[in-house]
């Protein structure tokens, strides 16, 4: 049979059959939707914690107190405590490959301007914090070493601060003084907007004061450090400084060579291996989910094509006494799966995409659509529409012409 | 010695259907000639064997022993796709339940068997089939689907799907099953057109009055063929349309 006459074959029974054809497409159509949108919104979270976690400054080194190798995530951290100022001095003083140190005390606390307050983080550090972390001012400066040791009463805050205690982001806040735990502290700089992060946390909801200031005026004990914030000199390197800081500490610490650490030290590249296994697990859970409903909109075109294998077991006859070839049944039939699985697919491939972008605009949610996705997804259900379509046709093909004509 | 006018030879053919372990005789020992531009029409009682020997003969089905030449060529040791292609070029079928193609048109309909035809030129493709759709008295209907069609007109379109690729023999198994003894005639009446034009036709029918406007008749019974006669007053399809307009113009005036 000619080819075009094949195509000819297979469009008109496409037609003749537009409810069957439309179901099997809808199959496929919900398929490969759900598993671009779902491997859409897992890469997409995916990418994000990634970036969230570089923003916390590649080379950085963080410092908790207490032993807890488990998890990866320093657990109930404020509970132990072990670090104390001298040891950040003395990583500072003899750490070759670290670069920049800070300790970083943080509490939540009251803030009070005039007859407006609110609730926010306030963190205690040097300014190498805020080198570790790149974080910029927008307006005003940053403070002093002077005002560090002297523990002076001044402060940098955050845009959503500003817009909380003065009604407008845009107010410029330097120079005014609130109250924070009814001590009250001078605005001398306003962060540059950092916006959120993965987990939805406000980034700009923010107060920075001096290490000193925090620690003597706002902190209970005055003894110890929720954490050391530290970074290697170079990339290559944070490893090396890992174990730099671990000697000294160890040291500093007199703890015998049998005992454990009293401190953990992690390193940003460690957390965001953690922080990539579990959005790895999200996407293959996503996954596996956009996978079931692949198998049902596959299961579903088996229905239908099941339901409709007598009536087509009886074309096949009729078409077979009038002289169809095994050969031309079966490429019509693939015609039909491939041109169904196709249509059905690019359909697929646009819902899905418009699915996720729907997602990203009302759910918030980051999403990344990977090409790798797409053609996985497509393949898939092609792969599906195409057997479906084949299998029931191949088995008719193979009657005798007279018996797939009496098939019932 | 072969009669160069004999067109279908089979000989001793047997035909046993198996359905699990008991075993239906259908046919035992058939053997029957048929010369080019006859009529034959196949009777017998129900269940006797009719269309199992009309579907080996239409190389829809194969017998469990036996020969069958067609065209002093042997036909059982041919492919599947030989079959087809044998099926597509020199046989026609006409089935009782019509078996035409559901939500497509009569046009359509009747083209099917060119498209499996390639020494056809597809720019011929509506000619022929709007020439076969005239030729059975349906050119005013060819874009009819068959839920349109009366029981006769898609007789008639399976007739002219039949014709199509200008076949030699036309098998017919019981084409007037479902039909009124009216439009029957009229199905007649294209047969005998045909037959008159030298294609060879096959029909299986139950009716008696039917078989009188075929050349011979055979008939069967368990599986045999008990009898096998020419028909002595064969009977004219269009006078006896004739007479039945007749018949009714003068009860519709009295
Ligand atoms: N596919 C089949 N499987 C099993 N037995 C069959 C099959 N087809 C026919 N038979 C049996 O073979 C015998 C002959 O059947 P066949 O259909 O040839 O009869 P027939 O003469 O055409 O009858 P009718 O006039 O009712 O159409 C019957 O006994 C029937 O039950
Ligand atoms: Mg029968």
């Amino acid at each position: 049979m000619r080819t075009f006459n094949l195509f000819k074959v297979a469009f008109r029974s496409l037609m003749r059959n537009k409810l069957r054809s439309f179901l099997i497409m809808l199959g496929i159509i919900i398929g490969v939707a759900s598993v671009i949108a779902m491997l859409a919104i897992g890469e997409g979270s995916n990418q994000n914690i990634k970036a969230s976690i570089a923003s916390l400054g590649t080379n950085s080194i963080m410092v908790y107190p207490g032993n807890n190798m488990s998890g990866g995530v320093s657990q109930g951290a404020a509970s132990n405590k072990t670090l104390r100022i001298e040891d950040v001095d003395a990583i500072k003083a003899n750490c070759d490959l670290v670069n920049f140190v800070s300790p970083v005390d943080q509490k939540r606390a009251q803030v009070i301007y005039g007859s407006q307050n609110w609730n926010t983080t306030i963190l205690g550090v040097t300014n190498d914090y805020l080198a570790i972390r790149s974080l910029t001012i927008a307006q005003g400066s940053t403070f002093t070493v002077n005002e560090d040791r002297t523990a002076a009463k001044v402060c940098l805050v955050g845009l959503t601060v500003v817009l909380n205690l003065f009604g407008d982001e845009n107010y410029n806040p330097i120079g005014e003084t609130i109250r924070i735990n009814s001590i009250p502290v001078k605005i001398i700089g306003v962060l540059t907007k950092m916006g959120q992060n993965t987990f939805g946390q406000d980034q700009d909801d923010i107060i920075i004061a001096p290490f000193s200031t925090v620690q003597k005026r706002m902190m209970s004990s005055s003894m110890y450090i929720n954490s050391i914030l530290a970074s290697g000199k170079s990339e290559g390197q944070v490893v090396d400084a890992v174990d730099e800081i671990s000697i000294l500490l160890r040291e500093k610490h007199k703890i015998a060579p049998s005992d454990d650490n009293d401190f953990t030290v992690r390193t940003q590249s460690e957390i965001s291996t953690v922080f990539g296994t579990i959005s790895k697990v999200m996407t293959i859970l996503l996954a596996s989910i956009a996978g079931i409903s692949l198998l049902v909109g596959g299961i579903g075109i088996m229905n239908i094509m099941l339901v409709s294998v007598t009536e087509r077991t009886h074309e096949i006859g009729i078409r077979m006494a009038i002289g169809a070839k095994g050969k031309d049944i079966l490429t019509q039939f693939m015609i039909e799966s491939i041109v169904i699985s196709f249509v059905g697919g690019i359909f697929g491939i646009v819902l899905g995409i418009v699915a996720s972008q729907l997602v990203a605009k009302f759910g918030g949610w980051p999403v990344v659509i990977t090409i790798s996705s797409v053609l996985l997804s497509f393949l898939f259900s092609s792969a599906i529409g195409l057997f479906f379509g084949w299998y029931p046709a191949r088995k008719a093909a193979a009657l005798n012409p007279i018996d797939a004509l009496r098939y019932e | 010695m072969k009669n160069p006018e004999n067109l279908i030879t089979v000989k001793n053919l047997v035909k046993t259907y198996k359905t699990g372990t008991t075993e239906v005789p259908a046919l035992s020992d058939v053997s029957l000639t048929i010369d080019k531009g006859e009529f034959l029409a196949i009777m017998g009682a129900s269940g006797s064997g009719k269309s199992t020997f009309m579907n080996i003969l239409g190389c829809l089905d194969n017998p469990t022993a036996g020969t069958y030449t067609m065209e002093g060529i042997d036909v059982l040791g041919r492919s599947r796709d030989e079959l087809a292609e044998l099926r597509n070029r020199k046989l026609g079928f006409v089935f009782q339940s019509f078996n035409i193609l559901p939500r497509t048109s009569a046009l359509e309909n009747v083209e099917l068997p060119l498209l499996y035809n390639n020494t056809i030129s597809p720019k011929d493709y509506g000619d022929k089939a709007l020439d076969a759709l005239k030729s059975v008295g349906l050119g005013d209907r060819v874009n009819a689907m068959p839920n349109e069609l009366s029981g006769g007109q898609q007789q008639r379109v399976a007739i002219a799907r039949s014709l199509v690729n200008d076949p030699i023999v036309i098998m017919a198994d019981e084409p007037t099953g479902n039909l009124d003894s009216r439009t029957s005639y009229e199905i007649m009446q294209i047969f005998q057109k045909l037959n008159d034009a030298g294609i060879t036709i096959v029909m299986v029918t139950h009716e008696p009055d039917i078989a009188q406007f075929a050349k011979t008749n055979i008939v069967f019974k368990d599986g045999k063929i008990i009898a096998n006669e020419a028909v002595k007053e064969r009977k004219n399809a269009t006078e006896e349309l004739k007479l039945i307009a007749q018949l009714s113009e003068e009860k519709s005036t009295t």
